[in-house]
Protein backbone atom coordinates (compact mmCIF):
# COMPACT_ATOMS: atom_id res chain seq x y z
CA UNK A 1 0.00 0.00 0.00
CA UNK A 2 0.69 3.69 -0.38
CA UNK A 3 1.48 6.00 2.45
CA UNK A 4 -2.05 7.52 1.53
CA UNK A 5 -3.62 3.82 1.79
CA UNK A 6 -2.35 2.89 5.16
CA UNK A 7 -3.53 5.84 6.57
CA UNK A 8 -6.87 5.45 5.59
CA UNK A 9 -7.06 2.04 6.44
CA UNK A 10 -5.92 2.73 9.59
CA UNK A 11 -8.42 5.62 10.55
CA UNK A 12 -11.18 3.27 8.85
CA UNK A 13 -10.45 0.10 10.56
CA UNK A 14 -9.03 -1.85 7.75
CA UNK A 15 -6.23 -3.70 7.04
CA UNK A 16 -6.10 -2.75 3.82
CA UNK A 17 -8.00 -0.17 1.32
CA UNK A 18 -7.29 -0.05 -2.46
CA UNK A 19 -7.78 2.95 -5.08
CA UNK A 20 -11.60 3.10 -6.01
CA UNK A 21 -12.91 2.10 -2.42
CA UNK A 22 -15.06 4.50 -0.91
CA UNK A 23 -14.71 4.40 2.80
CA UNK A 24 -15.96 5.98 6.07
CA UNK A 25 -13.07 6.73 8.11
CA UNK A 26 -12.34 8.39 12.04
CA UNK A 27 -10.99 12.37 11.33
CA UNK A 28 -8.03 13.15 13.83
CA UNK A 29 -8.64 17.17 13.35
CA UNK A 30 -11.65 19.04 11.64
CA UNK A 31 -11.03 22.64 10.58
CA UNK A 32 -12.71 25.74 9.04
CA UNK A 33 -12.45 29.30 9.18
CA UNK A 34 -14.56 32.87 9.18
CA UNK A 35 -15.68 31.93 5.25
CA UNK A 36 -16.24 28.58 5.49
CA UNK A 37 -17.16 27.81 9.13
CA UNK A 38 -20.77 30.06 9.41
CA UNK A 39 -22.15 27.56 6.66
CA UNK A 40 -20.24 24.28 8.88
CA UNK A 41 -22.22 25.98 12.10
CA UNK A 42 -25.94 26.35 10.47
CA UNK A 43 -25.55 22.64 9.01
CA UNK A 44 -24.17 21.25 12.46
CA UNK A 45 -27.16 22.64 14.27
CA UNK A 46 -29.42 21.26 11.94
CA UNK A 47 -28.35 17.58 12.41
CA UNK A 48 -29.28 17.75 16.26
CA UNK A 49 -26.31 15.81 17.48
CA UNK A 50 -26.28 17.96 20.94
CA UNK A 51 -22.25 18.58 20.73
CA UNK A 52 -19.09 17.71 18.79
CA UNK A 53 -17.88 14.55 18.92
CA UNK A 54 -14.35 16.13 20.95
CA UNK A 55 -13.73 19.58 21.27
CA UNK A 56 -10.16 19.34 21.60
CA UNK A 57 -10.47 18.26 17.49
CA UNK A 58 -12.15 20.82 16.16
CA UNK A 59 -10.39 23.76 14.82
CA UNK A 60 -11.96 27.47 14.09
CA UNK A 61 -9.29 29.79 12.82
CA UNK A 62 -10.64 33.34 11.46
CA UNK A 63 -7.71 33.93 9.00
CA UNK A 64 -9.34 35.15 5.62
CA UNK A 65 -11.35 38.52 6.31
CA UNK A 66 -9.65 39.11 9.67
CA UNK A 67 -8.95 41.04 11.55
CA UNK A 68 -12.77 41.84 10.50
CA UNK A 69 -12.53 43.99 7.40
CA UNK A 70 -16.15 44.79 7.41
CA UNK A 71 -19.32 44.38 8.97
CA UNK A 72 -20.12 41.96 7.33
CA UNK A 73 -17.21 39.98 7.89
CA UNK A 74 -16.92 40.49 11.95
CA UNK A 75 -20.80 39.04 11.86
CA UNK A 76 -19.47 35.77 10.15
CA UNK A 77 -16.42 36.03 12.80
CA UNK A 78 -18.49 36.48 15.82
CA UNK A 79 -20.25 33.42 14.83
CA UNK A 80 -17.37 31.18 15.30
CA UNK A 81 -16.61 33.21 18.07
CA UNK A 82 -20.18 32.42 20.05
CA UNK A 83 -20.03 28.98 18.75
CA UNK A 84 -17.10 28.01 19.97
CA UNK A 85 -17.58 29.61 23.37
CA UNK A 86 -21.12 27.62 23.86
CA UNK A 87 -19.86 24.45 22.91
CA UNK A 88 -15.83 25.00 24.51
CA UNK A 89 -14.11 24.44 21.66
CA UNK A 90 -10.25 24.65 23.01
CA UNK A 91 -8.81 25.29 19.41
CA UNK A 92 -10.62 28.42 18.52
CA UNK A 93 -8.17 31.55 17.59
CA UNK A 94 -8.88 34.70 18.09
CA UNK A 95 -7.27 37.89 16.21
CA UNK A 96 -4.02 38.27 17.79
CA UNK A 97 -3.74 34.56 18.89
CA UNK A 98 -4.49 33.48 14.94
CA UNK A 99 -2.37 32.89 11.67
CA UNK A 100 -2.90 31.40 8.59
CA UNK A 101 -4.28 28.51 9.07
CA UNK A 102 -2.28 25.87 7.64
CA UNK A 103 0.72 27.59 9.30
CA UNK A 104 -0.56 27.75 12.12
CA UNK A 105 -1.34 24.05 12.98
CA UNK A 106 1.64 22.66 12.05
CA UNK A 107 3.74 24.92 13.91
CA UNK A 108 1.30 24.71 16.80
CA UNK A 109 1.80 20.92 16.93
CA UNK A 110 -1.76 20.46 16.21
CA UNK A 111 -1.21 18.39 13.09
CA UNK A 112 0.77 15.61 12.93
CA UNK A 113 2.58 12.39 11.03
CA UNK A 114 -0.14 9.86 10.32
CA UNK A 115 -3.07 12.22 10.94
CA UNK A 116 -6.19 12.41 8.86
CA UNK A 117 -7.32 15.70 9.03
CA UNK A 118 -10.03 17.57 6.74
CA UNK A 119 -10.80 20.86 6.90
CA UNK A 120 -13.11 23.15 4.75
CA UNK A 121 -10.46 24.92 2.95
CA UNK A 122 -8.70 23.60 -0.50
CA UNK A 123 -5.32 24.01 1.04
CA UNK A 124 -5.61 21.52 3.84
CA UNK A 125 -3.35 19.15 1.78
CA UNK A 126 -0.66 21.55 3.52
CA UNK A 127 -0.55 18.88 6.47
CA UNK A 128 0.70 16.10 3.72
CA UNK A 129 4.40 17.24 4.51
CA UNK A 130 4.41 16.01 7.75
CA UNK A 131 3.47 12.96 6.73
CA UNK A 132 -0.57 13.04 7.92
CA UNK A 133 -3.39 12.47 5.02
CA UNK A 134 -5.16 15.65 5.06
CA UNK A 135 -7.73 17.06 2.38
CA UNK A 136 -9.73 20.16 1.74
CA UNK A 137 -14.07 19.38 2.10
CA UNK A 138 -16.75 21.66 1.85
CA UNK A 139 -18.39 23.46 4.88
CA UNK A 140 -21.45 20.32 4.85
CA UNK A 141 -18.93 18.11 5.25
CA UNK A 142 -17.51 19.77 8.11
CA UNK A 143 -21.05 19.89 10.03
CA UNK A 144 -21.05 15.93 9.67
CA UNK A 145 -17.69 15.72 10.79
CA UNK A 146 -17.88 17.44 13.62
CA UNK A 147 -21.08 15.66 15.00
CA UNK A 148 -19.65 11.97 14.07
CA UNK A 149 -15.99 12.08 14.35
CA UNK A 150 -16.19 10.75 10.65
CA UNK A 151 -15.72 11.24 7.16
CA UNK A 152 -16.32 9.36 3.77
CA UNK A 153 -13.94 9.46 1.11
CA UNK A 154 -13.26 7.53 -2.03
CA UNK A 155 -9.64 5.94 -1.68
CA UNK A 156 -7.29 7.88 -4.18
CA UNK A 157 -5.00 6.63 -7.12
CA UNK A 158 -1.13 7.72 -6.27
CA UNK A 159 0.47 9.52 -8.52
CA UNK A 160 4.33 9.81 -7.75
CA UNK A 161 6.55 12.41 -7.95
CA UNK A 162 10.56 12.08 -7.87
CA UNK A 163 12.54 15.29 -8.08
CA UNK A 164 16.57 14.36 -7.77
CA UNK A 165 19.76 16.70 -8.80
CA UNK A 166 20.95 19.59 -7.55
CA UNK A 167 18.72 22.77 -7.60
CA UNK A 168 19.57 25.81 -9.00
CA UNK A 169 20.33 29.10 -6.54
CA UNK A 170 17.09 30.50 -5.59
CA UNK A 171 14.85 27.49 -6.71
CA UNK A 172 13.03 26.32 -4.06
CA UNK A 173 10.05 24.21 -3.42
CA UNK A 174 7.67 26.67 -4.91
CA UNK A 175 9.29 26.18 -8.23
CA UNK A 176 9.57 22.69 -8.33
CA UNK A 177 5.51 22.81 -7.36
CA UNK A 178 4.58 25.33 -10.24
CA UNK A 179 6.83 23.69 -12.86
CA UNK A 180 5.15 19.98 -11.98
CA UNK A 181 2.02 21.85 -12.20
CA UNK A 182 2.89 23.84 -15.30
CA UNK A 183 3.97 19.99 -16.87
CA UNK A 184 0.69 18.01 -15.94
CA UNK A 185 -2.05 20.62 -15.83
CA UNK A 186 -4.47 22.39 -13.48
CA UNK A 187 -6.47 18.86 -13.56
CA UNK A 188 -3.22 16.50 -14.05
CA UNK A 189 -4.05 14.80 -10.45
CA UNK A 190 -7.72 15.00 -10.28
CA UNK A 191 -8.89 12.99 -7.79
CA UNK A 192 -5.35 11.64 -7.17
CA UNK A 193 -2.47 11.39 -4.49
CA UNK A 194 0.54 13.21 -5.19
CA UNK A 195 3.01 11.90 -3.24
CA UNK A 196 6.55 13.53 -3.38
CA UNK A 197 9.77 11.71 -3.20
CA UNK A 198 13.63 11.78 -4.48
CA UNK A 199 16.72 13.06 -3.15
CA UNK A 200 15.76 16.93 -3.56
CA UNK A 201 12.57 16.15 -1.53
CA UNK A 202 15.03 14.02 1.52
CA UNK A 203 17.31 17.45 1.82
CA UNK A 204 14.24 19.84 1.59
CA UNK A 205 13.85 22.03 4.66
CA UNK A 206 10.16 21.24 6.08
CA UNK A 207 8.96 24.45 4.93
CA UNK A 208 9.68 23.90 1.39
CA UNK A 209 7.75 20.57 1.79
CA UNK A 210 4.55 22.31 3.35
CA UNK A 211 5.34 24.60 0.48
CA UNK A 212 4.67 21.82 -2.47
CA UNK A 213 2.13 19.68 -0.35
CA UNK A 214 0.01 23.50 -0.25
CA UNK A 215 -0.19 23.50 -3.91
CA UNK A 216 -1.03 19.77 -4.43
CA UNK A 217 -4.68 20.82 -4.94
CA UNK A 218 -3.81 23.26 -7.58
CA UNK A 219 -3.09 20.14 -9.93
CA UNK A 220 -6.50 18.86 -8.62
CA UNK A 221 -5.24 16.77 -6.23
CA UNK A 222 -6.75 14.83 -2.72
CA UNK A 223 -3.76 15.31 -1.14
CA UNK A 224 0.08 15.84 -1.42
CA UNK A 225 2.77 13.40 0.41
CA UNK A 226 5.66 13.06 1.54
CA UNK A 227 6.96 10.17 3.52
CA UNK A 228 8.20 11.13 7.01
CA UNK A 229 11.30 11.27 7.80
CA UNK A 230 14.75 12.70 10.17
CA UNK A 231 13.52 16.14 9.34
CA UNK A 232 9.63 15.65 10.18
CA UNK A 233 10.95 13.82 13.20
CA UNK A 234 13.07 17.19 13.66
CA UNK A 235 9.63 19.46 13.31
CA UNK A 236 7.23 17.23 15.12
CA UNK A 237 9.60 17.07 18.06
CA UNK A 238 8.53 19.08 20.96
CA UNK A 239 5.61 20.79 19.06
CA UNK A 240 3.21 17.61 18.66
CA UNK A 241 0.54 18.27 20.84
CA UNK A 242 -0.47 14.32 20.24
CA UNK A 243 0.97 10.74 19.45
CA UNK A 244 1.97 10.82 16.26
CA UNK A 245 2.71 7.66 13.57
CA UNK A 246 4.99 7.12 10.57
CA UNK A 247 3.80 5.47 8.08
CA UNK A 248 5.87 4.56 4.92
CA UNK A 249 4.88 3.46 1.38
CA UNK A 250 5.31 -0.49 0.64
CA UNK A 251 7.59 -0.73 -1.78
CA UNK A 252 5.60 -3.00 -4.18
CA UNK A 253 2.53 -0.17 -3.79
CA UNK A 254 0.93 0.99 -6.80
CA UNK A 255 0.66 3.97 -8.69
CA UNK A 256 -0.76 4.98 -11.68
CA UNK A 257 2.33 6.78 -12.98
CA UNK A 258 5.47 8.29 -11.92
CA UNK A 259 6.82 11.35 -13.17
CA UNK A 260 10.42 12.50 -12.76
CA UNK A 261 12.12 15.66 -13.01
CA UNK A 262 15.39 16.47 -13.06
CA UNK A 263 15.88 19.75 -10.64
CA UNK A 264 19.05 20.98 -12.35
CA UNK A 265 16.56 21.86 -15.13
CA UNK A 266 14.27 23.37 -13.26
CA UNK A 267 14.68 27.13 -13.49
CA UNK A 268 12.88 29.90 -11.52
CA UNK A 269 9.46 29.70 -12.36
CA UNK A 270 6.62 32.03 -12.27
CA UNK A 271 2.57 31.12 -13.18
CA UNK A 272 1.36 33.68 -15.22
CA UNK A 273 -2.67 34.60 -15.55
CA UNK A 274 -4.86 33.06 -15.09
CA UNK A 275 -4.23 29.28 -14.33
CA UNK A 276 -1.58 27.94 -11.62
CA UNK A 277 -0.24 25.85 -14.80
CA UNK A 278 0.70 28.74 -17.29
CA UNK A 279 4.14 28.49 -16.04
CA UNK A 280 7.18 30.61 -17.66
CA UNK A 281 11.08 30.76 -16.31
CA UNK A 282 11.02 34.10 -14.50
CA UNK A 283 13.70 35.54 -16.47
CA UNK A 284 11.95 35.38 -19.41
CA UNK A 285 9.06 38.03 -17.79
CA UNK A 286 11.59 40.84 -17.33
CA UNK A 287 9.10 42.73 -19.25
CA UNK A 288 5.88 42.18 -16.99
CA UNK A 289 5.71 45.51 -15.03
CA UNK A 290 4.19 45.07 -11.44
CA UNK A 291 1.81 47.34 -9.10
CA UNK A 292 1.84 45.41 -6.16
CA UNK A 293 3.83 42.57 -4.73
CA UNK A 294 2.92 40.15 -1.68
CA UNK A 295 4.57 38.09 0.31
CA UNK A 296 3.09 36.03 2.63
CA UNK A 297 -0.48 33.59 2.57
CA UNK A 298 -0.23 29.69 3.37
CA UNK A 299 1.95 28.65 0.90
CA UNK A 300 4.99 30.85 1.60
CA UNK A 301 4.08 32.96 4.62
CA UNK A 302 6.81 31.18 6.79
CA UNK A 303 9.96 32.36 8.79
CA UNK A 304 12.23 30.73 5.42
CA UNK A 305 10.18 32.63 3.29
CA UNK A 306 10.52 36.09 4.79
CA UNK A 307 13.72 35.79 5.51
CA UNK A 308 14.78 34.71 1.95
CA UNK A 309 12.49 37.95 0.81
CA UNK A 310 14.75 40.12 3.11
CA UNK A 311 17.73 39.15 2.32
CA UNK A 312 17.05 40.03 -1.65
CA UNK A 313 15.83 43.57 -0.16
CA UNK A 314 17.92 44.23 2.51
CA UNK A 315 19.46 47.69 2.17
CA UNK A 316 17.30 48.59 -0.89
CA UNK A 317 13.75 50.28 -1.60
CA UNK A 318 10.85 49.08 -3.35
CA UNK A 319 10.70 50.56 -6.53
CA UNK A 320 8.67 53.96 -6.56
CA UNK A 321 6.06 52.40 -9.05
CA UNK A 322 5.36 49.58 -7.24
CA UNK A 323 4.18 48.65 -3.46
CA UNK A 324 5.40 45.46 -1.26
CA UNK A 325 2.94 44.22 0.95
CA UNK A 326 4.23 41.58 3.57
CA UNK A 327 2.34 39.19 5.62
CA UNK A 328 3.70 36.67 8.07
CA UNK A 329 1.14 33.70 8.16
CA UNK A 330 1.11 33.54 12.07
CA UNK A 331 2.01 35.69 15.29
CA UNK A 332 4.83 33.56 16.34
CA UNK A 333 6.38 33.97 12.56
CA UNK A 334 5.54 37.77 13.40
CA UNK A 335 7.45 38.18 16.30
CA UNK A 336 10.26 35.88 14.97
CA UNK A 337 10.62 38.89 12.36
CA UNK A 338 10.56 41.73 14.86
CA UNK A 339 13.46 39.73 16.73
CA UNK A 340 15.59 38.97 13.60
CA UNK A 341 15.09 42.24 12.03
CA UNK A 342 13.10 41.24 9.06
CA UNK A 343 10.67 43.59 10.29
CA UNK A 344 13.14 46.81 10.44
CA UNK A 345 14.34 45.58 6.45
CA UNK A 346 11.15 46.05 5.02
CA UNK A 347 10.32 49.19 7.04
CA UNK A 348 13.01 50.76 5.31
CA UNK A 349 12.74 49.60 1.98
CA UNK A 350 9.33 51.39 2.49
CA UNK A 351 7.60 47.95 2.37
CA UNK A 352 4.01 47.17 4.16
CA UNK A 353 4.43 44.53 7.34
CA UNK A 354 0.85 43.29 8.15
CA UNK A 355 -0.14 41.10 10.84
CA UNK A 356 -1.15 37.87 9.82
CA UNK A 357 -3.83 37.28 7.70
CA UNK A 358 -5.14 35.70 4.33
CA UNK A 359 -6.22 38.86 3.21
CA UNK A 360 -4.74 39.21 -0.41
CA UNK A 361 -4.58 36.29 -1.54
CA UNK A 362 -8.08 36.15 -1.91
CA UNK A 363 -9.05 39.75 -2.57
CA UNK A 364 -10.58 39.74 0.64
CA UNK A 365 -8.49 42.82 2.18
CA UNK A 366 -5.14 44.56 3.11
CA UNK A 367 -4.24 44.78 -0.66
CA UNK A 368 -6.52 44.46 -3.91
CA UNK A 369 -6.28 45.43 -7.32
CA UNK A 370 -7.41 47.74 -9.07
CA UNK A 371 -8.60 47.36 -12.84
CA UNK A 372 -4.88 46.84 -15.18
CA UNK A 373 -3.21 46.20 -12.15
CA UNK A 374 -0.22 43.19 -12.33
CA UNK A 375 0.64 41.79 -9.05
CA UNK A 376 3.03 39.46 -8.42
CA UNK A 377 2.78 36.99 -4.98
CA UNK A 378 3.80 34.19 -3.19
CA UNK A 379 0.37 32.63 -3.15
CA UNK A 380 -1.12 30.18 -4.81
CA UNK A 381 -4.13 31.47 -7.23
CA UNK A 382 -4.30 33.26 -10.06
CA UNK A 383 -7.53 32.66 -11.40
CA UNK A 384 -9.09 35.89 -12.73
CA UNK A 385 -10.38 38.54 -10.44
CA UNK A 386 -8.26 36.41 -7.79
CA UNK A 387 -6.56 39.38 -5.72
CA UNK A 388 -9.50 42.08 -6.73
CA UNK A 389 -10.65 43.43 -9.91
CA UNK A 390 -11.48 40.75 -12.77
CA UNK A 391 -9.50 42.72 -14.86
CA UNK A 392 -6.32 42.58 -12.85
CA UNK A 393 -3.45 39.60 -13.26
CA UNK A 394 -1.48 37.82 -10.98
CA UNK A 395 1.48 36.17 -11.32
CA UNK A 396 2.69 33.67 -8.96
CA UNK A 397 6.87 32.70 -7.67
CA UNK A 398 8.63 32.22 -4.69
CA UNK A 399 9.60 34.95 -2.23
CA UNK A 400 12.96 35.62 -3.01
CA UNK A 401 11.46 36.41 -7.15
CA UNK A 402 9.24 38.37 -5.46
CA UNK A 403 11.26 40.67 -3.93
CA UNK A 404 13.71 41.20 -6.55
CA UNK A 405 10.41 42.04 -8.78
CA UNK A 406 9.76 44.79 -5.65
CA UNK A 407 13.32 46.31 -5.98
CA UNK A 408 12.99 46.31 -10.24
CA UNK A 409 9.19 47.31 -10.31
CA UNK A 410 8.85 44.23 -13.05
CA UNK A 411 9.36 40.51 -13.29
CA UNK A 412 13.07 40.49 -12.07
CA UNK A 413 15.47 37.16 -10.71
CA UNK A 414 17.48 37.84 -7.51
CA UNK A 415 20.34 38.28 -9.36
CA UNK A 416 19.70 41.35 -10.84
CA UNK A 417 19.04 43.23 -7.96
CA UNK A 418 22.19 41.42 -5.38
CA UNK B 1 -36.51 13.39 -11.93
CA UNK B 2 -36.59 14.83 -15.41
CA UNK B 3 -34.18 17.88 -15.56
CA UNK B 4 -34.99 20.03 -18.68
CA UNK B 5 -33.50 23.94 -19.66
CA UNK B 6 -31.76 26.29 -21.70
CA UNK B 7 -28.07 25.48 -21.74
CA UNK B 8 -25.15 28.53 -21.11
CA UNK B 9 -22.35 26.69 -21.96
CA UNK B 10 -18.82 27.55 -20.59
CA UNK B 11 -15.27 25.99 -20.87
CA UNK B 12 -12.64 24.18 -19.18
CA UNK B 13 -11.31 24.70 -15.79
CA UNK B 14 -14.17 27.61 -14.55
CA UNK B 15 -13.00 27.56 -11.05
CA UNK B 16 -14.86 28.83 -7.63
CA UNK B 17 -13.46 32.07 -7.99
CA UNK B 18 -15.01 32.57 -11.20
CA UNK B 19 -18.26 30.87 -10.01
CA UNK B 20 -18.57 32.94 -7.15
CA UNK B 21 -15.66 35.63 -6.05
CA UNK B 22 -14.22 35.46 -2.67
CA UNK B 23 -15.08 39.31 -2.46
CA UNK B 24 -18.63 38.33 -2.22
CA UNK B 25 -17.60 35.93 0.67
CA UNK B 26 -18.39 37.95 3.56
CA UNK B 27 -21.55 36.55 3.41
CA UNK B 28 -23.56 32.91 3.16
CA UNK B 29 -27.22 34.12 2.53
CA UNK B 30 -27.78 32.22 -1.24
CA UNK B 31 -29.97 35.04 -2.37
CA UNK B 32 -27.03 37.64 -2.09
CA UNK B 33 -24.70 35.02 -3.77
CA UNK B 34 -26.75 34.38 -6.50
CA UNK B 35 -26.72 37.81 -7.62
CA UNK B 36 -22.71 38.03 -8.50
CA UNK B 37 -23.28 34.19 -9.56
CA UNK B 38 -20.22 33.49 -12.53
CA UNK B 39 -19.78 37.12 -12.69
CA UNK B 40 -16.09 36.78 -13.24
CA UNK B 41 -16.56 34.28 -16.30
CA UNK B 42 -19.58 36.07 -17.69
CA UNK B 43 -20.47 39.89 -16.03
CA UNK B 44 -23.95 39.88 -17.21
CA UNK B 45 -24.38 36.46 -16.72
CA UNK B 46 -26.57 37.15 -12.87
CA UNK B 47 -28.97 38.83 -14.97
CA UNK B 48 -29.39 36.68 -17.57
CA UNK B 49 -29.90 33.57 -16.45
CA UNK B 50 -33.09 32.15 -15.61
CA UNK B 51 -34.68 29.58 -13.01
CA UNK B 52 -34.91 26.16 -14.63
CA UNK B 53 -31.40 27.02 -16.71
CA UNK B 54 -28.43 24.59 -17.08
CA UNK B 55 -25.02 24.96 -17.13
CA UNK B 56 -22.70 22.50 -19.41
CA UNK B 57 -19.10 22.94 -19.05
CA UNK B 58 -15.91 21.35 -20.10
CA UNK B 59 -13.72 19.59 -17.84
CA UNK B 60 -11.99 20.56 -14.48
CA UNK B 61 -15.74 22.65 -13.64
CA UNK B 62 -15.37 24.04 -9.95
CA UNK B 63 -11.46 24.14 -9.45
CA UNK B 64 -9.73 26.07 -6.78
CA UNK B 65 -11.20 26.80 -3.33
CA UNK B 66 -13.27 24.78 -1.17
CA UNK B 67 -16.01 26.83 -1.22
CA UNK B 68 -19.54 25.81 -0.52
CA UNK B 69 -20.62 28.87 -1.58
CA UNK B 70 -20.08 28.22 -5.84
CA UNK B 71 -22.67 25.37 -5.43
CA UNK B 72 -25.40 27.48 -3.34
CA UNK B 73 -24.84 30.06 -5.38
CA UNK B 74 -25.72 28.57 -8.63
CA UNK B 75 -28.42 26.86 -6.98
CA UNK B 76 -30.11 29.74 -5.60
CA UNK B 77 -29.53 31.44 -8.90
CA UNK B 78 -31.89 28.47 -10.20
CA UNK B 79 -29.30 26.67 -12.00
CA UNK B 80 -31.10 23.42 -12.08
CA UNK B 81 -27.83 21.00 -12.69
CA UNK B 82 -24.66 21.29 -14.20
CA UNK B 83 -23.46 19.14 -16.96
CA UNK B 84 -19.67 19.10 -16.92
CA UNK B 85 -16.80 16.41 -19.01
CA UNK B 86 -15.28 16.25 -15.66
CA UNK B 87 -15.11 18.06 -12.05
CA UNK B 88 -12.89 19.23 -9.69
CA UNK B 89 -13.28 16.93 -6.43
CA UNK B 90 -14.13 19.32 -3.57
CA UNK B 91 -16.82 20.80 -6.08
CA UNK B 92 -18.16 17.35 -6.55
CA UNK B 93 -18.30 16.42 -3.11
CA UNK B 94 -20.15 19.95 -2.46
CA UNK B 95 -22.75 19.46 -5.28
CA UNK B 96 -23.65 16.25 -3.58
CA UNK B 97 -24.07 17.12 -0.24
CA UNK B 98 -25.98 20.50 -0.82
CA UNK B 99 -28.06 18.79 -3.65
CA UNK B 100 -27.11 20.66 -6.84
CA UNK B 101 -27.76 17.83 -9.63
CA UNK B 102 -24.02 17.20 -11.51
CA UNK B 103 -23.39 15.31 -14.65
CA UNK B 104 -20.33 13.67 -15.86
CA UNK B 105 -20.22 13.11 -19.80
CA UNK B 106 -17.71 13.47 -22.47
CA UNK B 107 -20.11 13.64 -25.35
CA UNK B 108 -22.34 16.13 -23.84
CA UNK B 109 -19.95 18.60 -23.04
CA UNK B 110 -18.62 18.24 -26.94
CA UNK B 111 -22.02 18.57 -28.79
CA UNK B 112 -24.38 20.74 -26.70
CA UNK B 113 -24.03 24.35 -27.65
CA UNK B 114 -24.74 27.77 -26.12
CA UNK B 115 -28.80 28.14 -25.96
CA UNK B 116 -29.59 24.45 -26.81
CA UNK B 117 -32.28 22.89 -24.94
CA UNK B 118 -31.80 19.61 -23.56
CA UNK B 119 -33.57 17.31 -20.71
CA UNK B 120 -31.78 15.03 -18.45
CA UNK B 121 -33.43 11.89 -16.88
CA UNK B 122 -31.53 11.71 -13.94
CA UNK B 123 -32.09 8.25 -12.71
CA UNK B 124 -31.52 7.06 -16.20
CA UNK B 125 -28.25 9.01 -16.56
CA UNK B 126 -29.85 9.86 -20.29
CA UNK B 127 -29.20 13.66 -21.96
CA UNK B 128 -31.55 14.33 -24.99
CA UNK B 129 -30.47 17.16 -26.84
CA UNK B 130 -33.62 18.35 -27.83
CA UNK B 131 -32.62 21.26 -30.41
CA UNK B 132 -30.32 18.68 -32.02
CA UNK B 133 -31.97 15.67 -31.70
CA UNK B 134 -29.26 14.14 -30.29
CA UNK B 135 -28.83 11.16 -26.83
CA UNK B 136 -25.71 11.25 -24.72
CA UNK B 137 -24.79 9.15 -21.96
CA UNK B 138 -24.19 10.65 -18.44
CA UNK B 139 -21.53 8.41 -15.97
CA UNK B 140 -23.47 6.50 -14.01
CA UNK B 141 -24.01 8.41 -10.40
CA UNK B 142 -22.26 5.66 -7.69
CA UNK B 143 -24.25 4.37 -5.05
CA UNK B 144 -22.96 6.48 -2.05
CA UNK B 145 -23.76 9.21 -3.89
CA UNK B 146 -27.30 8.05 -4.96
CA UNK B 147 -28.05 7.66 -1.41
CA UNK B 148 -27.15 10.93 -0.38
CA UNK B 149 -29.10 12.08 -3.12
CA UNK B 150 -31.97 9.62 -1.69
CA UNK B 151 -31.37 10.99 2.03
CA UNK B 152 -32.04 14.99 0.29
CA UNK B 153 -28.19 15.78 1.53
CA UNK B 154 -25.43 14.73 3.53
CA UNK B 155 -27.22 16.60 6.32
CA UNK B 156 -30.33 14.79 6.14
CA UNK B 157 -28.20 11.43 5.90
CA UNK B 158 -26.12 12.27 8.99
CA UNK B 159 -29.06 13.02 10.53
CA UNK B 160 -30.45 9.44 10.46
CA UNK B 161 -27.57 7.84 10.75
CA UNK B 162 -27.13 9.65 14.35
CA UNK B 163 -30.79 8.76 15.08
CA UNK B 164 -30.34 5.14 14.30
CA UNK B 165 -27.70 4.29 15.84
Amino acid sequence: MTITEKILAAHSGRDKVSAGELINAKVDLILANDITAPISITEFKKIGAGNVFDKERVAFIPDHFAPQKDIKAAEQCKMLREFSREYDLSLYFEVGRMGVEHALLPEQGLVGPGDLVIGADSHTCTYGALGAFSTGVGSTDVASAMATGECWFKVPESMKFIYYGKLNRWVSGKDLILHTIGDIGVDGALYRAMEFEGEVIRLMSMSGRLTMCNMAIEAGGKNGIIVPDDITEGYVKGRAKRAYKFYASDKDAGYVEVKEYDCSKIPLTVSCPHLPSNTKPAAELSSVSIDQVVVGSCTNGRIEDIREAAEIIKGKKVSPNTRMIVIPATQQIYLQCVKEGLAEIFVNAEAVFSTPTCGPCLGGHMGILAKGEKAIATTNRNFVGRMGDPGSEVYLSNPAVAAASAVKGRIAIPEEVI
Amino acid sequence: MILKGKVWKFGDNIDTDAIIPARYLNTSDPVELAKHVMEDADKDFPSKVKAGDLIVADSNFGCGSSREHAPIALKAAGIQAVVARSFARIFYRNAFNIGLPIFESDDASVKISQGDVIEIDADGGVIRNITKGETYTAKPIPPFMQELISAGGLIEWTRKRIKAS
